[in-house]
């Protein structure tokens, strides 16, 4: 094994160590700090001695070592950990011979307790269950390490002051909270999907972080159809990623894109996805959104998209989630299936949604629907609009040839 | 590990009880939490009005004043002080608590523990 295989290996392996540990001593920064260790003594050992038969078991021996040794040192806190330790084994199933048992899921559910500071979520997430670092996370969310560093130790802090537990939510609770553990995944994804600022549209790190963290929660719980949903949606729109940006870095509209580039292999393992994520009951709304894409990647070229059965799909979120941004998306499908006219009339009924009224893909919806109705005055300023508020570099020149172009246009129409 | 449920009251009706929460609801949920035997203290506070502040400023002065005098809509009306295993269970009684309903709310803050004591 190189160095790098290691190391992928090992970012596997560290997310069920830390979970294991966490759970065992009920102290995330004990469980952090002895994970690594344990590691950097594999990296150590392991090219001399040669990879052990059972390199998980191997790593929980020597991290628990570590964490006994240190708790040695620190009388009062191995007193306390000693109970917490009893309690924890107490609830827990006790593994089958030297299998380390994967205690992720717990941990995937304390990094996004609701009571932890929204933000802080996800950037716990990623830390401890995608094993990035302090300052990887830190690009992640486009803040300074020393930020970043601050806001995971407060997360871990109430934690442990606050006793948020590492335990998976009962049946009763587990509709109300699997969302919330969906949602820090999504938000990780959709950031990577359009980044809110910087040089390029698209973070593929990011994205590709939030479909594997997706991919250990569906192999975790296997029948919740709402994980399967997610991770067809993500899979289903990552799949556009070649196509979506041209070589010089500029964006590549849907209705331009070469879909020759789209990644079929992951189409079809999105597909397979929503099938299972459609049936067996009333489907959630990331199984619907899975759907939604679907049926764009599905199509040869933007002409054949199936709009009737969009529109049908946007129906059906709009019962399961009524908010704003669903109508925006119900409102372009409307303006493909009846007209550009249509669907501007619905998205200026939306303007004053609080949700919508600085967001970006509103914007451009509107100034896209006005340029096909050659409202050509409107739609220059629908895109000075645009331009206030985009993201990425990519965004902003998009929004900025927009206008040129009009501005142009109108200028020979009026016959300067 | 022990937590603070802090009661704060929505909407007062106009003998000033909550609106929504009948004393009815109040003496069902003392009772289940009581019988559950997790409750360490709990009180409810006395009508708003008869609260008295008392400060004491760099020179050791006294002052007492009449009030504090709600600026919000939310009054802490009482509070439960409970011994549980973990946050999630202190969350479900507050979730079950009469206060958090009806435009009310229960903070819930963990009682600091000093290592050693």
């Amino acid at each position: 094994m190189t160095v790098n295989q290691v190391e992928e290996v090992f970012r596997e392996e560290r997310g069920r160590l830390l979970a294991a540990l966490a759970r065992r001593f009920g102290d995330l920064d004990l469980a952090e700090e002895v994970t690594s260790e344990a590691i950097e003594a594999a990296l150590v050992c392991w090219p001399v001695d040669g990879v052990p038969p059972n390199p998980g078991g191997w790593l929980m021996t020597t991290a628990r070592r570590k964490a006994v040794d240190r708790l040695r040192r620190d009388h009062a806190y191995a007193a306390k950990l000693a109970v917490l330790q009893v309690e924890a084994d107490r609830a827990a199933p006790q593994a089958a011979g030297d299998e380390l048992p994967d205690e992720r899921l717990q941990l995937f559910f304390t990094c996004a307790h609701p009571a932890l500071p929204a933000e802080d979520r996800g950037a716990l997430t990623l830390r401890c269950l995608a094993g990035l670092t302090t300052p990887e996370v830190a690009r992640a969310f486009l803040v300074p390490t020393a930020t970043m560093a601050k806001r995971i130790v407060r997360a871990k802090a109430k934690i442990r002051a606050g006793r948020i537990p590492f335990r998976v939510p009962g049946p009763a609770e587990l509709p109300e909270r699997l969302p919330g553990v969906l949602q820090v995944i999504y938000s990780v994804f959709t950031e990577g999907y359009a980044a809110s600022s910087g040089p390029y549209l698209q973070r593929l790190d990011l994205a590709e972080e939030a479909i594997r963290l997706a991919r250990i929660l569906h192999r975790l719980l296997p029948s919740e159809r709402e994980i399967s949903g997610l991770l067809a949606l993500m899979l289903l729109i990552h799949a556009r990623r070649d196509g979506r940006t041209a070589p010089d870095g500029s964006i590549v509209l849907l209705e331009d894109q070469d879909r020759t580039h789209w990644d079929r292999d992951m189409i079809a393992e999105g597909r397979d996805l929503v099938v299972g994520s459609l049936t067996g009951g009333p489907a959630g709304p990331y199984a619907v959104q899975a759907a939604i894409a679907a049926l764009h990647d599905e199509a040869t070229d933007f002409a054949s998209t199936d709009w009737p059965q969009i529109v049908a799909l946007y129906d059906v979120l709009r019962t399961i989630d009524p908010s704003p941004v669903v109508a925006l998306n119900r409102a372009a499908a409307i303006a493909m299936r009846d007209g550009a006219e249509a669907g501007l009339e619905l998205l200026d009924e939306l303007a004053d949604e609080p949700p919508l009224r600085d967001y970006h893909p509103f914007a451009l919806a509107r100034a896209e629907l006005l340029h096909r109705l050659d409202r050509l005055p409107e739609a220059t300023a629908a895109y000075r609009r645009v331009l206030e508020l985009a993201g990425s570099e990519p965004e902003r020149a998009h929004a900025r040839d927009r206008i040129g172009e009009l501005e142009h246009t109108e200028a020979h129409a009026d016959g300067v | 590990m022990k937590y603070l449920l802090l009661i704060n009251a929505g909407e007062l009706d106009a003998r000033q009880s909550p609106v929504g929460c009948e004393p009815e609801d109040w003496m069902r949920f003392d009772k289940e939490i009581t019988e559950a035997g997790v409750v360490v203290a709990s009180e409810s506070l006395a009508d708003l009005v008869t609260a008295t502040r008392v400060q004491v400023d760099n020179d050791g002065r006294r002052t007492v004043t009449d009030g504090p005098f709600a600026e919000t809509r939310e009054v802490l009306g009482g509070f439960y002080v409970i011994d549980v295993p973990d946050l999630d269970v202190a969350l479900d009684w507050a979730a079950k608590c009469p206060g958090s309903r009806a435009g009310g709310s229960v903070v819930v803050r963990p009682v600091a523990e000093f290592p050693g004591l």
